[in-house]
């Protein structure tokens, strides 16, 4: 491990206690690390600083200095350095800590403000929380309470505004409900970079709107319903669906490619609906691409597996089980793996296919990455297999080597994780050849052709961990159960390495790493709870030669980009 | 005692007879020689000759102008770009518009100079949207200049170079505030810049060192530079040196413009003796002094207190007729010299309507970008309007107050300020005529001119 750099430290005195903050690091941010609340709307920390909102408002003073002398100037009654209040409130978002920095952030001044702040965004905003979707996860509902006075003294006409705008496929627009703080187009310019949105008229009639002849249809456009602190954007998909106050939220991560963007599933009674970014300053700030919001539907999929198979029948799972661990005995096996599979279910794969003999293989998943947060590996697991032995090279775009020895008559028995083999380059007259043992969530041309079915679970179903593109392992946890007739992966592996005559391995994630830091050098000193929710960095040394397809994206550079600039530097 | 006679430096030729605003009419006026003298001197000479002058400028604020160019980042290796803030919006302010019509190599000679002085290569006159006769104007002047090689490269023979171009502005008010006006000038929307990071001096337009100054400022430069910074303190009084354009609108016999050494006249003299005092039949009711966003002041109220003459403190109470007409004396008693538009008001005036016309205008020129600002404006307009066109409550006087107060100090520009401060002052000042508008109301006559 490499140490960071320690960066500059500056201290501040924050509400009457001094504090150690980094430098450039802004009012808003530093009293955070004291656990006091500077309300705001238009900050974000991923966004530049528009300072518009005014309600991150705070009392600011700067150590005194006799002007002539340069020397400090001493407070005779406290025989501390004076501090010159300013006279006016300041904007903590915008403003960066200083040396001997004072900042009072509930001071009556403050408070003034803020209630004067809240009460202005209210004015004119339409109070339709009992209709409004962001109910519940509105900053202006929460801050209202914290900071506002909690009476209205505006009789006057509100302003109209449209309702209903679509901007995009995805998003939702409701305009009086907006309360213009820009982060939605700040987000559009300097994230996206799709600058589509801005805003027309003036004054309170100001109206967010697409610029003439755009949309917002960008693959991060649902980022902006996100951000948006009020309810004016709103996700078409998710909203009137449920109340935000009854879902459950856990952990997870994006299944669509090897950035492995850190995610949340939102349930409710084992039903999913809606996934949203979790904030990792490491891999995906606080951002995700719509399409990975959208996988939350395969787990209701109506091709989904729930039916243990045999020979085109069904059957229970124990009778299936010995029938694979009877063609398992066979030999001849070859074992097609997945790249969307967990580490643990890699892990129990090269555990199953090193009694038996068999080869590992996994397919690959190729496209143009964005540059973002959707890579052009878009397997999130590639090298969890790598890092578990189950492939020691990357996967090639079609099983040639296995095609080539079906062809031959060497292979008798395929064991496919989850992959169509057909669509990964198989042909029905190989696939004819051979018996397949089908483990997986969805139906496919592959199942229908297995021999021996078996349901198992999606990745928001199970827990485990995946490698993303930088070797970070990082942890995903059951958001919901799986349907009725499929079975935990592991479980079903772990009968498989059984019947081989190994010992049983556990078939619970917990249960399971003690074994996996045992035998896997790269993760020997974890466990799957030590694993923090930003992930750990593993040694990729041993990888670093391979060819991996990933180019540049948000936190990441391909090693060759980065050894470069190394030398450069 | 009778008013001093007017010193035309800036306004000398303006309805001038026979004066014209073509290079050849300025050039037989001297035109340009100031120039010529100008860039055979060291630029942090000419620097220096302005701080001495005291300069404050002109457009509103009266921040020393040789401050501000000692401000700027010189250092940075960018290029240092001048504009000239031509957007003259200020409601009761029309002297800039006649500089611009009347005399405009005035203003370019003015401008060459501060650029020479600053080593600006690029200047541009940013004039306000509705004044299209003057871009046309300023368009030919600087191109009889440029025919004289008094812009453009090589000027004079010197080796220095400098363009002008002239924007029209977006027909915004707040396309006036200098950071707006950077934004606008830059092709977005105008709405002003936080403060900091985004001082003109240091990251302005482009990003790059930015001068922005008043289009009166730019002549009084010219001045300086012709007489000396030594002389011309001489004119006016300390810390308030100059002239100043009065732009006189409203209730007096001679609305008009004057120029005067800066305090050496008071608002009495000025009223009264210039402008021929108030209409037959009529008394003075209010006056703002400063362009609509000063606060206003009452005729009959008195202010008391210290200020310095000299080195020695000196007791002063005066009435509105009594106050010297500079930045200073106007800000002691609670307003501002501002930009120079004087608004009259007499006895015929209901100051509720009054008010409901200024927030109506101020409502309208809110950009939206800051809360305050934002919100309060529109909503002190609704207050007044609805007390004009509707029903007037009693409580509405003490809301409308309430509500200017939460804007001044909390908004990104000086905008906050200048949309809640002729709410707050007429508040203070005519309180009584708020409360009781309900009733007086009904004895308005029927036919009086309907708001805006």
């Amino acid at each position: 491990m490499i140490a960071a750099p320690k960066p500059d430290l500056v201290t501040v005195n924050i509400d009457g206690v001094d504090l150690s903050v980094p430098k450039g690091t802004n009012v808003i941010e530093a009293a955070k690390l004291l656990h006091k609340d500077v309300p705001h709307y238009c900050y974000h920390p991923k966004l530049s600083v528009a300072g518009n909102c005014r309600m991150c408002m705070i009392e600011m003073g700067t150590p005194a200095f006799d002007p002539a002398t340069k020397a400090p100037v001493i407070d005779p009654a406290t025989g501390k350095q004076k501090i010159n209040w300013i006279p006016r409130p300041q904007i903590g978002c915008g403003t960066t800590v200083s040396p001997g920095l004072h900042v009072k952030t509930s001071s009556p001044m403050v408070k003034d403000a803020r209630e004067g702040v809240m009460e202005f965004l209210l004015i004119n905003h339409p109070l339709d929380c009992p209709i409004c979707d962001q109910a519940g996860e509105c900053k202006l509902q929460e801050q209202a309470t914290g900071y506002g006075r909690g009476y209205s003294r505006f009789i006057e006409e509100k302003n109209v505004k449209p309702k209903r705008t679509q901007l995009g496929p995805r998003v939702t627009l409701d305009d009086e409900r907006c309360i213009l703080c820009s982060r939605c187009v700040r987000f559009s310019k300097e994230i996206a970079r799709d600058d589509v949105l801005g805003f027309v008229d003036r004054g309170s009639y100001s109206t967010l709107t697409c610029h003439p002849g755009k949309k917002l249809e960008n693959n991060y456009s649902l980022n902006t319903v996100d951000i948006c602190p009020v309810g004016a954007l709103t996700s078409t998909d998710f909203r009137f669906k449920m109340r935000v106050w009854f879902l459950k939220q856990t952990h997870t991560l994006d299944i669509e490619s090897s950035v492995g963007v850190n995610a949340v599933v939102w349930s409710r009674e084992g039903t999913i609906y809606r996934l949203t970014p979790r904030r990792n300053d490491e891999v995906n700030d606080t951002w995700m691409a719509d399409s990975g919001r959208i996988l939350y539907k395969q787990v209701a999929a109506t091709d989904r597996l729930t039916a243990v198979r045999l020979n085109g029948a069904d059957t229970s799972l124990d009778i299936a089980l010995n029938a694979a661990a009877a063609l398992l005995k066979d030999g001849s096996v070859s074992i097609v793996g997945s790249g969307r599979a967990s580490v643990e279910e890699q892990f129990l794969l090269k555990q199953l296919a090193t009694p038996i003999g068999a080869q590992g293989h996994l397919v690959a998943r190729t496209a143009t990455g964005d540059k973002l947060l959707i890579s052009a590996d878009r397997n999130p697991n590639i090298r969890g297999a790598l890092v578990t032995g189950l492939i020691s090279q990357l996967p090639s775009a079609e099983l040639k080597q296995l095609s080539r020895e079906i062809d031959e008559g060497k292979i008798k028995t395929v064991v496919s994780h989850g992959e169509d083999l057909l669509a990964a380059g198989l042909t029905a007259a190989q696939l004819a050849k051979v018996a397949v043992i089908y483990i997986g969530t969805h139906a496919n041309a592959t199942s229908a052709a297995a021999q021996i079915v078996l349901p198992a679970l999606h990745t928001y179903e199970k827990a485990g961990t995946f490698v993303n593109q930088q070797f970070r392992i990082q942890k995903f946890y059951a958001a919901v159960p799986g349907p009725q007739g499929a079975t935990n992966d592991l479980v079903v592996l772990a009968k498989l390495v059984a019947s081989t005559g190994a010992s049983a391995p556990a078939s619970e994630v917990h249960a399971l790493w003690p074994s996996i830091a045992a035998t896997v050098p790269a993760l020997s000193s974890m466990l799957y709870k030590n694993i923090p929710d930003t992930g750990l960095l593993l040694d990729a040394t041993a990888w670093a030669g391979l060819p991996f397809v990933e180019g540049e994206s948000l936190h990441f550079k391909p090693a060759a980009v980065a050894a470069a600039e190394g030398a450069r530097s | 005692m009778p008013a001093p006679a007017q010193h035309r430096i800036i306004f000398q030729h303006i309805d001038e007879p026979g004066y014209s605003n073509d290079i050849d009419c300025y050039l037989r006026n001297g035109g340009y020689e100031v120039l010529k003298k100008a860039v055979t001197q060291k630029p942090e000479d000419l620097r220096e000759e302005v701080k001495k002058s005291g300069l404050r400028g002109r457009g509103g604020a009266g921040f020393p102008c040789g401050f501000k160019w000692s401000l700027v980042d010189r250092k940075s290796g960018k290029p240092i770009y001048l504009i000239v803030n031509a957007d003259e919006s200020e409601p009761g302010t029309f002297k800039d518009r006649y500089i611009m019509h009347q005399d405009p190599h005035q203003l370019i000679e003015g401008t060459m100079i501060s650029c020479f002085a600053n080593d600006v290569k690029q200047a541009y006159i940013y004039i306000r949207g509705e004044m299209p006769e003057g871009a046309r104007i300023l368009e030919k002047a600087i191109a009889e200049a440029r025919a004289k090689n008094l812009v453009g490269p090589n000027i004079l023979g010197t080796g220095y170079s400098c363009e002008i171009f002239v924007h029209r502005g977006a027909g915004a008010y707040i396309c006036g505030e200098e950071t707006g006006l950077i934004e606008s000038l830059e092709g977005k929307r105008a709405n002003p810049r936080i403060k900091p990071p985004y001082f003109p001096a240091v990251l302005g337009l482009y990003q790059c060192p930015t001068i922005v100054n008043n289009v009166e400022t730019l002549c009084h430069v010219k001045y300086i530079v012709q007489h000396g910074g030594a002389e011309y303190a001489k004119i006016g009084t300390p810390g308030n040196t100059g002239t100043r354009i009065f732009c006189v609108s409203g209730h007096v016999q001679r609305p008009g413009y004057y120029e005067f050494p800066a305090g050496t006249i008071t608002m009495g003299q000025l009223l009264n003796d210039v402008c021929g005092g108030p209409l037959p039949g009529r008394t003075f009711k209010a006056v703002i002094p400063g362009g609509s966003s000063a606060k206003v002041l009452r005729f009959g109220e008195r202010y008391k207190g210290k200020r310095k003459v000299g080195t020695d403190m000196v007791d002063y109470d005066w009435g509105v007729e009594d106050v010297p007409m500079d930045f200073d004396s106007l800000a002691m008693i609670g307003s501002m010299g501002g930009s120079g538009g004087v608004i009259v008001m007499d006895d015929s005036v209901n100051m509720v309507e009054a008010l409901a016309n200024i927030n109506a205008f101020y409502q309208h020129e809110s950009c939206g970008q800051c809360t305050p600002c934002r919100e309060g404006s529109l909503w002190m307009k609704k207050i007044s309007s609805r007390m004009v066109h509707g029903e007037a409550r009693k409580e509405d006087a003490a809301l409308l107050k309430s509500v200017a107060d939460q804007i001044p100090g909390r908004t990104i520009c000086a905008f906050g300020e200048a949309c809640s401060w002729p709410t707050q002052s007429f508040l203070i000042k005519f309180k009584d005529e708020f409360e009781g508008y309900a009733e007086a109301k009904k004895n308005l006559p029927a036919d009086r001119l309907s708001l805006v």
